[in-house]
Order: structure tokens, then sequence, then C-alpha cells
């Protein structure tokens, strides 16, 4: 990624700043429909510049969440501050706020050139700076030439672009796009993705984005948000969130990991030593938190974080474990491996191809040796 | 030819015969009859063709019946009074209609099909009868009159039947479904984040109304203003159970040629002028279905 867009590129990330305002207050917001929480009280700080994501599977209230930040919906409780001015009663007419929908609502009755010049006439905007204004956008958006075009005549992601000049060419604080890609090809989905982020980096307008994907979070996103029925479990970067995870559900959603259920057996200051009885290993962990002896946890490490070897390792500050190799997958850049311990579970590894060889270094049935350092097992007690 | 090929001929030809058989030949018939002059015979026309005569006679048609039309004011009286209270049918079921159709659309499922069903609800009592009830609910000692000079809001019966208003409200009554079913299925079609897209572009809901609804309800707007104009312009049964002496629809004319005067021939004129005036509205309706279905394509 060689994108820096503003909220990253101060000093000191906005977030981290105290002197900063949070440019979006969501303050315990909630929405039940008839009984059902779609939205359970959520607390959001969202900073100017930001390309924000929110993350969550199919139905924890992601979508539900954007309409009441556009004001579609009411919050059943809870307030919505944007720059300082509370939005909760303000109707969508009124927020300077502009949505790009999930099915992307471009007009069907209008042509290119109207859809994107509506915003700008409800304004009452004078016709020349419409022109002059849709033209631009057009441009930014690379459908110049499609200008008198209806939506039926367009693709799927030339209709996604109308809707994104659409909503830009008001100029709003603050732009909510739902699942902006989801309905896109995977290579025109990634084409998209750094467009957006150009385009985000261009006009410095703060992006609230709505994803089911985490690669697409992962690559897009100043911050992140993961979402699970209703509820925000946890918030930050795209790295904190990888590597520190803090419950089983956020680890397994971001990448492969694997997961090892046990129950601590020695505490030293931060560290500890876990028994898992699955793979019949003493796993070496750290924790912030104080936990207990006999507490019952779960160790997840990343495949990428376990070395694999043919002999055993050197050191024994390490956690160690042996088994053979089940199955190889040979990716180019990397070569994954999928190990049986001798307790009989499969863990994943992968390793970089460094050395060009056209021979492997192992083969189905090694014996290996799997090992990783203290600080990369995550310790997770939810 | 393989079997198949024989099933798609028959199904493509199907639908033809039909048309020819209960449209075209009927059609063609009528057209014939308009040509002729009335004769006291079985049938009461002259034919076509003759051929007992002489082979340069053999070939008879006038235009007289035409002619007599065009002369006498009464038929332009009743055709313009038939147009009048089509239109005005039409506009009253679209006004009445709409708000209905749109509040069906955008209820809750369940809700939705209670009210459809109450939409067609009616449909299964004799149109006939329905148009009797009226008449029971209208006339002057009827439910309606009945009621106002008991609570005392009148001193005589008004004169609610045999009047414009009675027929009006007898077309828009048994009408209105139609023009309510072609628009809900077009209002349910709308993508409702269409109107949420607008309010987020900074229009108020009357707007949203104006620029996105309406524009997109034109279709079912066009398909159910038909469904009412179509069979309101001919129509022949609310005239003439609930309509005054003076409210002469051109059905009602049609029917007297027919039946009380026996003319086949003019009868058979004013039918086909009928005709003519229906074929221009449904050649509108046909150009606005071939373009939408253009569009979705
Ligand atoms: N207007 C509504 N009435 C009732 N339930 C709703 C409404 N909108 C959303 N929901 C429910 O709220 C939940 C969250 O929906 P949504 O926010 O669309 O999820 P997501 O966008 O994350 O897939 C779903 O279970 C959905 O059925
Ligand atoms: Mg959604």
């Amino acid at each position: 990624m060689t994108q820096v867009s503003p909220a990253q590129s101060a000093e000191k990330p906005a977030w981290l700043d105290p002197a900063t305002k949070p440019f979006i207050r969501v303050e315990g917001v909630t929405k039940n429909f008839n009984g059902f929480t779609a939205v359970d009280n959520v607390d959001l700080e969202i900073y100017q510049g930001e390309l924000f994501a929110i993350l969550g599977g199919s139905g924890c209230g992601k979508t539900t969440l954007l309409r009441i930040l556009a004001g579609f919906e009411r919050p059943t409780s809870g307030r919505i501050l944007i720059d300082g001015a509370d939005m909760t009663a303000v109707p969508p007419y009124e927020r300077p706020v502009n949505m790009m929908f999930q099915s992307y609502a471009v007009f069907p009755h209008m042509t290119v050139e109207k859809n994107v010049a509506y915003g700008l006439k409800k304004e009452g905007a004078p016709k020349a700076e419409i022109q002059t204004r849709v033209k631009e956008m057009l441009e930014l958006v690379q459908l110049d030439g499609f200008a008198e075009r209806k939506p039926h005549q367009l693709s799927g992601g030339q209709r996604q672009r109308v809707a994104l000049a659409r909503a830009l060419v008001k100029r709003p604080k603050v732009l909510l796009l739902d699942e902006p890609l989801a309905a896109l090809d995977k290579k025109l989905r990634e084409h998209t993705q750094f467009e957006l982020m150009n385009i985000q980096d261009q006009i410095g307008v703060t992006f609230i984005v709505v994803t089911h994907d985490q690669d697409e979070a992962m690559t897009l996103a100043t911050r992140i948000a993961v979402m699970q029925a209703g509820r925000f479990i946890q918030c930050g970067t795209p790295k904190e969130i990888y590597e520190y995870p803090v419950n089983r559900y956020v680890a397994d959603f971001f990448g492969t990991i694997n997961l090892f259920e046990g129950t601590v057996s020695r505490v030293e200051g931060e560290g500890m030593e876990v028994e898992c009885g699955a793979i019949d290993a003493m796993v070496k962990a750290k924790s912030f938190e104080t936990i207990q002896p006999n507490t019952r946890l779960t160790i997840a490490v990343r495949p990428e974080k376990i070395s694999i070897t043919k002999e055993p390792p050197d050191h024994n500050d390490k956690s160690v474990l042996k088994g053979v190799v089940w199955d190889l997958g040979y990716h180019g850049n990397l070569s994954i491996y999928r190990v049986k311990t001798d307790s009989g579970v499969i863990v994943q590894v992968s390793a970089q191809n460094r050395i060009r060889s056209a021979e492997r270094v192992l083969e189905w049935d090694d014996v290996v040796y799997l090992s990783w350092d203290v600080q990369s097992s995550v310790v997770l007690t939810e | 030819m393989n079997r198949d090929d024989l099933w798609r001929r028959f199904v493509i030809v199907t639908p033809y015969l039909w048309l020819l058989m209960f449209f075209l030949i009927p059609f063609g018939l009528v057209l014939k009859i308009s040509f002729a002059d009335p004769i006291v015979a079985m049938p009461p026309f002259t034919s076509l063709f003759d051929f007992n005569k002489a082979p340069g006679e053999s070939f008879y048609a006038t235009l007289d019946n035409y002619r007599f039309l065009l002369k006498d004011d009464l038929y332009r009286i009743s055709y313009l009074k038939s147009l009048k209270i089509a239109f005005f049918s039409t506009c009253l079921c679209l006004l009445v209609g709409y708000p209905i159709a749109y509040a069906i659309a955008r209820a809750s499922p369940v809700w939705r099909n209670m009210f459809l069903f109450l939409i067609i609800l009616p449909f299964w009592i004799s149109f006939l009868l329905r148009v009797y009830a009226w008449m029971g609910i209208l006339s002057t000692n009827g439910v309606i009159n009945n009621l106002l000079l008991s609570i005392g809001l009148i001193e005589q019966p008004l004169q609610l039947l045999y009047t414009d208003f009675s027929v009006y409200l007898g077309i828009v009554y048994s009408y209105l479904p139609f023009m309510v079913l072609p628009l809900y299925a077009t209002l349910a079609k709308l993508d409702f984040d269409l109107n949420d897209a607008a309010a987020d572009l900074g229009a108020k809901p009357l707007t949203v109304f104006r620029d996105v609804t309406l524009p997109l309800s034109i279709p079912g707007i066009i398909s159910g203003s038909l469904l009412v104009f179509i069979p309101a312009l001919g129509e022949f049964v609310i005239p003439a159970l609930l309509g005054g002496l003076d409210s002469l629809m051109i059905g009602r004319t049609l029917y007297d040629e027919f039946f009380g005067n026996r003319d086949w021939p003019l009868a058979s004129a004013v039918a086909i002028i009928l005709l003519l005036m229906l074929v221009v509205p449904m050649m509108v309706f046909q150009h606005y279905q071939l373009r939408e279905t253009d569009q979705r394509e």
C-alpha cells in the first residue's frame, strides 16, 4: 500500500491525539425494530479525513447504522453529532452527509448527467456552476463521454461510479458508502478499491465504508470497527485488529489463524504457560491483563508467525510442536503447510519462499517442528 | 420438420388464431354490415355481394350510414358525452386510485395481501347486482336520503339517482380496481432506495414524489387509465341503470339502434366509429409498453 490518507499522514494519527476533536460522534445509539435490536448501544468517534470501515457479517446492522447516520432512520436512543452539531432529528435532506447505496439507487429515468446534477439542482446552485461541477465530477470518476447515457446502458461498475459522483458532487462533509464494491467482480473490485482511495485522498472527504469483506476493510481503511449482532466488538487500525484481536470471532474473521484452547498452568509477571490439551503442548504467552492460574482461555497464532523446521529449534523460550507435513500448497511467494501434530490437530503454517529453487524444501510426510515466539501467542479470554 | 418445430409453430399460431376467430372475423362482419342498407328482412340488411344479379351490379356498398352519423347531432352529442364521462371518470379513478395503490405498495406484506384481497373482493358479486345495489342506495327513498332526512340535514329527498353524478359514481366504483391493480404493480416494483437517494441529495418529501415516484409510475398510470377509459367509453349498463334520460352515452345509442330500431347497418357504423376512437389510446398504450420493455432490457 503506497497511498497515505490525510488522517494517517499526520505526525500522530488523529485518534491518538487528544487535541483533535472527533468529526462525527455516535453516542450510545440503539435501534429497535419491533423488539428486534438491529443496532445495540454503539459508540463511535470518527475524525476528519478518515476512511473508516465498519465491518461485519450479513445482517449485523451495518446498513441500519449507516441509515441512521444519513438520517433515514431515527435511533431509538442515543445521539449523532456531526462537526459539533446534533443531527439526531435533522431530516436527510438537510444533513451535510451523502450516501452511496448498496443498490446504487441510480435514477433509471435520468441520464448520467441529470443523475449527477440532481443534488446540485435541489440546492439551487446556478446553472453554469452545476454544469462545471458535474463535468469535473464525471472526469474524476472517468465517466466523461457517458453524460447522455441512461443507467440501463451502463455496466455495473459504471453505475457504481455514477452513484459515487452523484454523492460527491454535493461536497458533503461525510460520504457514507454501503458495500460500495460488493456488486463488482473480483478484478474490478480490486481496481476500484484503489480508485476509491485515490479519490478520497484527492478531495479529503471523510469516508465511512460498510463492508463484509475483511480484505477490503484492511486495504482501504485507516481504522476498522468490527460489528457483530448490532454491537461494536473491536475498533482499531487494521494492524491492531490483525495482531491484537480481542476475541475468537475477530481473530477468525481476519485472515487465517490457529486457535488452541487451554488452561493457564503457571503465571510469572506478564508471562504465562498455557497447557493446551488438544495439541498436547505447553504454550508460552504474554498478556497485559492479569490472568489467574487455571483460567481457561484460547491461544491464537497466525500462520506466518510460526517457523517450520526439520530440526528442533535451539531456543527454549519458544513454544514448540512436533508433527508431519499433511498437505502443502505452493502459492508463488508463499508456501502454505498444513501440519498434523502428533495429537492429530491440523496446524496451518505459511512460509515465504525466499530461496529460488525448483525443489521443495519440505515434502509430504516430513517430520517437522513448529515454533513461535512468546509475543506471537495471542491470548483470548472470550 | 421435427416435433419441437411443430409445437413451436402451434404455440406461436394459437394466439393469432384466437384473434382471428374472436376479433378479426367479427370485426369484418360488423364492418361489412356498416356499408349495407337496412331492409325489412332476415337478416335486416342488404348483402355486399348478390350473385343473383348481373356481374356488374353484384357488388353493393354505401357510405350512407356514416354520412347520417355526421349529419344527425344525436350521435355527435352522445359520442362527446361518452368521451367526457369516460375522461373525467378516468381522472377521478386516478385521483382516488393512486393514493390507494401507493398505500398498498408501501404496506407490510401481510396488510398488502389483505388490501389486495379487499380490492378484488367486489368481483365475486355480479357486476349487475352491484349496480342495482347503488340504485337502492341512491334512490329518493334509498339509504342515503333516508339517513339525511332522519338526522334532519335535509327537508326534501335529494335527486341523486338518474344524474351525471350517479353515472360517475357508478363508473368510478366499478372500474377503480382496474386502476389500482396496475398502479400497484408498478409502485410495488419501485426501489425505495431511489426515494431515499433523492431525499439524501436534498429533495423534500413532495419533491421526491414529483421527481422520482411519479415519473417512474407513468407506465402504471397509462395502463390503469386505459383499462378504465376504454370500457367506460362504451359503457352501457351503468348509464342505462343509474343515468338520467339526458345522459345518452354511445353504448345506449348503439343498443337502441340495434334492438329498438333494428337498424343494424347504422348501429354497425356507430360501433366502427367507437372502435376507431379506442384505437388511438390503445396505440399510445402499446407505444409506452414497448418503451418500458426496451428500458428493462
Ligand atoms: N426496516 C426494518 N424493519 C425491521 N427489521 C429491519 C429493518 N431494517 C433492518 N432490519 C433488520 O435489522 C438487521 C440488520 O439489518 P442490516 O442493517 O440491513 O444488516 P447488514 O447491512 O449488516 O447486512 C437485520 O436482521 C434486518 O432484518
Ligand atoms: Mg447491508
